[in-house]
């Protein structure tokens, strides 16, 4: 899928900065704003979806293994997944680390 | 055929309104409004303008409303004052940035405290730098004529941006008239059927007003300068046309007895009709007073207003606001920075008048012009001057 120029000069600019490309936000990678990412220990995952539900990006998903992990394309590193997962499964870990 | 008739400015406004077949009027009903929209709602409801009435809880809301609206390519139009102004004041932003051609009146007026909601020009100097285009109307011919005449240039494509018509509150919005009507025919043929740059439809999704990010921002906000500076020529094209189709002239700087003037005094608004009374009076006299009327105030009509100064050395400029701590008048600020181009400028007094619906009477303008007089006598500026000030 193509989408409209991230730096486009001032003339490339759509009519009111519209735009015309369904799904563009997909092309914004919004994990880059992320100074620490969720760490999952599976050994004490229960699989029971909290993190899912509760993640504001939508970017946590079921993996083909059962247990939960973050597009980390799109996680910004909030830590909502840590403060609601009952098991204590998930915990953050420095990018820098 | 025009109707020659008698009628409040603001309801000729809203029959203006009325020939040019807006799609959607959506306003805040009580105070501070007028009865542009008063009028517009009976209008609606008696049958005589097929348009979507949508009455809000908040000026904030009604452009809001507007914003949709026009998105959604209907022609939109809403009008309010003073603090409903204000309270729109977020969404006025939002309107050229889309490129959403609406129209607006307002009937300008004090903003509170003390709570005060008479007539002045504090409520759209607060809102200089929306984005829209604005002029200022001096009578409710203009007022009609110019609000027919923002419908054109609002929905030019090389333009498409809101447009505001200012007329003064009370001492303009509540002045029963001789106006003359134009009919529907007339105003057909002058303003074409709105067909927007761009529209949310279904069948062509489009996102409207996204993130604008670091990234986006400032060539966004460069085209949108760029689109008002620009209008200009579109602006002056389109006062032409107005005037082959009603016989009336438009310009973005109107002058009176100002060619052969000694001392000029630049005025905004309704109060321009008082100053010419003066002016006449002072000529009969034999002194050479001349007048600059401001049209035009966004885009800034630079050129034309220097070129209306010419080489005369003082140009006093009346303002009905207060930028408090700073420059005291607005438009006089405006005026010293145009002038600051020229080669050779002129002494520049400052007047407020007229605030928070204190008259400003002929007796006041001719004091004005002996300060302007003064002014040139002794070659030197006197300190802006609060016209009426009991001391």
């Amino acid at each position: 899928m193509k989408y409209q120029n991230p730096k486009p000069k001032w003339s490339e600019l759509e009519t009111g900065t519209a735009i015309l490309t369904p799904g563009s936000a997909r092309a914004t990678h919004t994990g880059e704003w992320r100074s620490s990412r969720p760490v999952w220990n599976d050994e004490h995952c229960v699989q029971c979806g909290v993190c899912v539900i509760f993640c504001p990006e939508g970017c946590i998903a079921f993996q083909a293994d059962g247990y939960p992990k973050a597009d980390l394309d799109y996680c910004k590193g909030c830590g909502i997944c840590v403060q609601e997962c009952p098991t204590t499964s998930i915990a953050m870990q420095d990018e820098e680390e | 055929m025009e109707r020659r008739i008698g009628m409040e400015a603001s309801i000729a406004m809203a029959e203006a309104v009325g020939l040019c077949d807006a799609d959607v009027v959506s306003a805040y009903p009580i105070t501070p409004q007028t009865h542009i929209v008063e009028h517009l709602s009976e209008l609606v409801a008696n049958g005589e303008l097929d348009a979507n009435f949508v009455p809000v809880e908040s000026e904030h809301s009604a452009m809001s409303v507007c914003c949709g609206s026009s998105a959604a390519g209907a022609r939109t139009y809403t009008a309010t004052s003073s603090q409903g102004l204000a309270l729109m004041h977020e969404i006025l932003f939002i309107a050229p940035a889309l490129r959403l051609p609406i129209v607006m009146a307002v009937a300008n007026r004090s903003l509170s405290g003390p709570i005060s909601i008479w007539n002045d020009h504090s409520d759209i100097m607060a809102e200089r730098d929306i984005g829209w285009i604005q002029v200022f109307v001096e009578n409710a011919q203009e007022a009609i004529d110019l609000t027919i005449w923002s419908f054109r240039i609002a929905e030019d494509k090389r333009v498409s941006l809101p447009t505001i018509v200012n007329f003064d509150g009370f001492i303009l919005s509540h002045m029963i008239e001789p106006v003359l009507m134009p009919d529907r025919e007339q105003v057909q043929d002058f303003l074409p059927p709105f067909e927007p740059l761009q529209r949310l439809d279904i069948d062509n999704p489009v996102s409207m007003g996204p993130v604008g990010i670091p990234d986006v921002y400032t060539e966004a906000k460069y085209v949108q300068h760029k689109l008002l500076t620009d209008a200009y020529g579109p602006i002056v094209e389109t006062f032409g046309e107005l005037e082959k189709h009603f016989g009336r002239k438009y310009r973005p700087v109107e002058t009176y007895r100002a060619d052969d003037a000694d001392v000029l005094l630049l005025t905004m608004g309704a109060l321009g009709e008082t100053a010419m009374t003066a002016v006449d009076e002072r000529r009969k006299r034999g002194q050479k007073v001349g007048l600059i009327k401001l049209r035009l105030f966004r885009p800034f009509p630079y050129k034309d207003l220097l070129n209306a100064i010419g080489d005369k050395p003082v140009l006093g400029v009346m303002d009905r606001a207060v930028s408090f701590g700073g420059p005291v008048g607005p438009v006089a600020s405006e005026v010293k920075a145009a002038l600051f181009s020229a080669r050779k400028h002129p002494l520049v007094p400052e007047f407020i008048v007229g605030l928070g619906g204190r008259d400003t009477s002929i007796a006041d303008f001719h004091s004005i012009f002996d300060d302007l007089f003064e002014a040139a006598e002794r070659d030197t500026t006197p300190d802006p001057r609060f016209v009426g000030l009991r001391e």
